[in-house]
């Protein structure tokens, strides 16, 4: 289970000793995230967002305490199917926004606790790794977006 | 059209075709279409299941409507949401056609979607949308009529469900015309769904 404490970087890296002061600025940057509300006894749902690191680095863990069990999925359409896998971690290219979005990856949380009502706030702990192996842990809330969400609406919402 | 084609009256026969397809074309023929054609395909041409509005539903229910259906299942976080919201947005768009237009969702996860949660998801994305439901085997049996492909598949700690994410889109008549893939947009299926509603 990922730790709750969020770390500064430069406690991690100064106790790894593995950067330059460069290096110890590699916050991990999560912007416009989003949860898709549910209906009374729906059991799941996704999150969404946009993540961007300054070095390659990988989302390996997420964790919130509105369901059981939180994974990072992949959707993939083939032949007109549409496939959902678990996968063990996203990763994220130094200098790229990777889009956690409808038709691509998302954050599933399974066995919710409750309704996710449309308008709260969701917190969620997000721990990404480097390449190096030193990890942060990012501590984040994001809204609960209507059920009826356009799925394409990250660019529209006002971080 | 039924025409039988004996050999003997091949050429009689070939001139009878030919002046019904000319007289389909004005009508009944889907022109540039942004799906796929599925006008006459042997698949999809009926079901009985449950509605979320607590009736048995079978296709002739929605005479006199255009009919769209949607296979799917709640607990989907992506394609399915998506769906509906593109169906309702196209509902939007058809103005005042809209009300000729019924949205159908067949859940392909009965042990889950409960009649209750079926209800409050797909009214969710718009009031008049029905989401139906059978057991297993007439969900088996539906999804298999439709060519839909579905399957149960474990995740860590749960279940998710391939599927098949065609939406089928029926004349007033209850023929299957077309067929939409996931990823067209709001307008390909708005025009294709105007063209149906012309026929």
């Amino acid at each position: 289970m990922s730790t709750k404490v969020n770390l500064p970087v430069w406690a991690l890296t100064a106790a790894c000793g593995l950067f330059s002061i460069t290096g110890a600025h590699a916050q991990v940057s999560v912007d416009q995230p989003w949860v898709r509300a549910t209906v009374p006894g729906q059991q799941a749902t996704g999150g969404f967002m946009l993540l961007s690191s300054p070095t390659d680095t990988a989302l390996i863990e997420a964790d919130s305490p509105i369901s059981k069990h939180v994974e990072t999925h992949e959707m993939v359409m083939q032949d007109n199917v549409m496939r959902m896998r678990q996968i063990p971690k996203i990763d994220l290219p130094a200098g790229q926004t990777v889009e956690l979005k409808p038709g691509s990856y998302h954050i599933m949380f399974i066995n919710l606790k409750a309704q996710v009502q449309e308008g709260s706030d969701i917190p969620m702990t997000l721990t990404f790794e480097d390449v190096n192996g030193v990890r942060q842990t990012i501590s984040i809330t994001a809204p609960a977006r209507p059920l009826a969400s356009a799925p394409h609406s990250n660019h529209h919402q006002k971080h | 059209m039924s025409i039988s084609l004996k050999r003997r009256h091949l050429l009689t026969a070939m001139t009878a075709f030919s002046f019904a397809l000319y007289g389909c074309s004005r009508s009944d023929e889907l022109e540039n279409i942004r799906g796929i054609d599925m006008s006459g395909a042997d698949i999809g041409h009926d079901f009985l299941l449950t509605g979320t509005d607590g009736k048995q539903h079978a296709l002739a229910d929605f005479k006199g409507q255009a009919v769209l259906i949607f296979f799917g299942f709640t607990q989907c976080p992506d394609v399915c949401p998506t769906a509906l919201f593109r169906a309702a947005e196209v509902k939007k768009m058809l103005g005042d056609d809209g009300d000729q237009l019924q949205v159908l969702f067949v859940t392909v996860d009965p042990e889950r979607d409960t009649p209750e949660v079926l209800q409050a998801y797909v009214s969710a994305f718009d009031p008049s949308f029905l989401g139906l439901y059978g057991d297993l085997a007439q969900t088996r049996k539906t999804a298999s009529d439709f060519k839909v492909y579905y399957e149960k598949v474990p995740t860590g700690s749960s279940y998710t469900m391939d599927h098949t994410a065609i939406t089928y889109v029926y004349d007033k008549d209850g023929q299957l015309r077309v067929a939409l893939r996931h990823t067209q947009s709001v307008e390909d299926y708005a025009a294709d769904i105007r063209q149906v509603l012309s026929l």
